[in-house]
């Protein structure tokens, strides 16, 4: 094999694994803040591509261009979500919360598996096949427009919680929930908030997976095991973490599918998972949860 | 042993008991074969059930992935019955074997790096996949194309090679059942039952009463993972084909835990209770939609689904403590 294959391969996977990145930083600022993991993300993330798709099929709307209508929805579904349902459940014991959001993920698997069927779906842009050459480096339009997507997203979010004064409400109800009681700030619309602003990440990264994968119903519970890799190699809570390890995720499967069978590449990243939770289980960038 | 175990049980319970088992003993004369079926699913789902409840309902260790339990008696005894002839009474000995060693490397793993909580849950899932698709390469026992066993001649009952008619299956899964009751029953009654509820109330009060917490964490997963593995040879034989797709996704993990997380977690009654009513009501269900003429695949776990959101948000505690005061029923954690 000539040495520019690896190269593309690297590069596509680096792209792909930084979408992955922002769906997984949806999970991680949803555990980082309100302490519930989200066992429906990857669900989620599947609802996101399946607005995408009916409108492309529909209206022919790009899902780039959708990406942020399709977030704001996202957003309002994990508003509603957490305001309803899973805020009762934040002081119930782990167990009662994870059972909690199976219960979503499985109605949500199958609502969509009842309403689209089990067929695999995609999108065909006009820009599907066009590609960037720089040098002996090809790369796919499409992935380089999702990656800089991406990256606009995630800049915009840290942003958000950096200098706005409801993202350091937020921060500050993430480093200490009694103390963001006792200042008196409304800590459940706040979570309510923080899990909107996760499944609007997951919303923009599943307007953008559409153009690199087919999606069918079976995709969502893979995508949430995807995620909890992506965030527990980065470091669950950490925002930065979580596109490190989808950086990694997605060259590790890559390289794998490039190396070994493209069937056997999620076991690599399995592998990656179980070393991670052995020797480092605060991930690459995370500080160690008591 | 008879009297220890029915010990400070009320007699009403006794005597219910005693009418439901003569119930399920009698039923094969009474029911035709499709309740039967339904039966031994309802079965098949208590016995995991109970299983999945030593580790997480007594000792409060929360194992997604005990699919691989399953799989892993399955592989193991039906490889072992194609490849070699070995009868799966025989088989089972290393199935259980095999998922022991498997439950005690995760448990050892898991417990030896202090990997609690949600990060042992995604653990036990991460070793299921990871199973799912190794076997998928294991050409050995069919790969992704799936292991079948030679179909059974129904016309004689070969109990000893597990060939036969759904009754014989249906007393194999009844015996595993009350088995694996009677044996849950002894466990939580004896002091490593109550090592295991200090551990599950609280880890770290367990360890300063001089519970060595990381023992006993490890005889939960390995009991557990033995006791499943045993659902594995049943569903094998039962089933007479494996796919590493089926046998070891996360649905069927989850799958798994409904019936006692439905029933009520910890509790011995829980698993039954909850199988009954979630492969009762889901089977009731899908016979009114199908005669109604509509066929929707999905549509058993959507209910499912919204079966388990109802649990958790009116009964959190599951259905059988709650039906137990119904009932009048005062006993502990039975």
């Amino acid at each position: 094999m000539p040495a520019e294959i690896y190269l593309n391969v690297a590069v596509s996977g680096l792209l792909t694994g930084l979408v992955y990145g922002l769906m997984a930083l949806g999970l991680s600022v949803i555990f980082g803040v309100v302490r519930v993991v989200n066992f429906a993300h990857g669900e989620m993330t599947t609802i996101a591509m399946y607005i995408a798709i009916t409108l492309f099929s529909a209206l022919r709307l790009d899902p780039l261009v959708m990406m942020v209508p399709i977030a704001a929805v996202l957003f309002a579904f994990g508003y509603a979500l957490q305001a309803g349902i899973i805020n009762p459940f934040i002081n119930r014991p782990e167990h009662s919360q994870f059972i909690l959001l199976v219960a979503i993920a499985i109605i949500i698997v199958n609502l969509l598996l009842i309403v689209f069927g089990p067929d695999a779906r995609s999108v065909q842009t006009s820009y599907a096949y066009d590609s960037f050459q720089i040098g002996a480096l090809i790369v796919d339009a499409t992935k380089v427009y999702a990656g800089v997507a991406t990256i606009l997203v995630a800049a915009a979010l840290f942003a958000f919680f950096r200098f706005t004064l409801i993202g350091k409400a937020i921060r500050a109800c993430a480093d200490n929930y009694t103390g963001a009681l006792v200042v008196g700030l409304d800590v459940k619309r706040l979570y309510a908030l923080t899990f909107g602003l996760g499944a609007a990440c997951v919303g923009a990264a599943g307007a953008m997976l559409v153009l690199l994968v087919d999606v069918t119903p079976a995709l969502g519970p893979a995508y949430t095991l995807l995620g909890f890799i992506i965030v527990i190699t980065g470091g669950l809570g950490s925002m930065p973490g979580a596109l490190i390890g989808g950086l990694l995720i997605g060259l590790t499967e890559a390289m794998a599918g490039l190396f070994f069978a493209p069937s056997a590449k999620s076991m690599f990243s399995f592998g990656l998972l179980v070393l991670v939770l052995l020797f480092r289980p605060q991930g690459i960038l995370g500080r160690r949860v008591a | 042993m008879m009297a220890r175990l029915i010990e400070g049980v009320p007699r009403r319970a006794l005597v219910l008991l005693a009418l439901l088992l003569a119930g399920l003993i009698v039923a094969p004369w009474l029911a035709n074969d499709y309740l039967i079926t339904t039966l031994i699913l309802i079965l098949y789902f208590a016995y995991t059930g109970q299983a999945w409840n030593v580790m997480m309902g007594f000792a409060g260790q929360l194992s997604l992935g005990h699919a691989i339990y399953v799989g892993l008696g399955g592989y193991a005894s039906a490889a072992l019955f194609v490849h070699f002839g070995i009868a799966p009474w025989l088989g089972l000995i290393a199935a259980v074997a095999v998922a022991v060693a498997c439950g005690a490397i995760i448990g050892f793993l898991a417990f030896r790096f202090r990997v609690g909580g949600v990060y042992f849950a995604i653990l036990t899932i991460a070793f299921a996949e990871f199973a799912r698709i190794g076997f998928d390469h294991l050409s050995w026992v069919g790969a992704s194309s799936g292991f079948f066993l030679p179909v059974a001649n129904y016309s004689r009952s070969d109990l000893w090679n597990l060939r036969g008619s759904p009754t014989m299956f249906y007393y194999v899964i009844l015996a595993l059942t009350v088995g694996a009751f009677v044996l849950c029953h002894a466990l939580l009654k004896s002091r490593m039952g109550h090592y295991w509820q200090a551990i599950r109330e609280d880890e770290v009060a367990a360890r300063s009463l001089g519970i060595n917490t990381f023992r006993y964490k490890m005889y939960a997963v390995v009991i557990s993972a033995g006791m499943t593995s045993v659902a594995g040879v049943f569903f094998a034989f039962y089933y007479n084909n494996l796919f590493p797709e089926q046998v070891f996704s996360i649905g069927r993990s989850i799958e798994l835990i409904l019936s006692p997380v439905i029933g009520g977690i910890g509790t011995l009654f829980g698993p039954i209770v909850g199988a009954f009513l979630l492969t009762g009501l889901s089977e009731a269900m899908q016979n009114l939609l199908s005669q109604l003429g509509i066929d929707v695949p999905g549509a058993k776990q959507v209910f499912y689904g919204l079966c388990l959101l109802a649990v958790v948000l009116a009964v959190p505690e599951g259905v059988w403590p709650w039906l137990k005061r119904g009932v009048g029923l005062k006993g502990e954690s039975t």
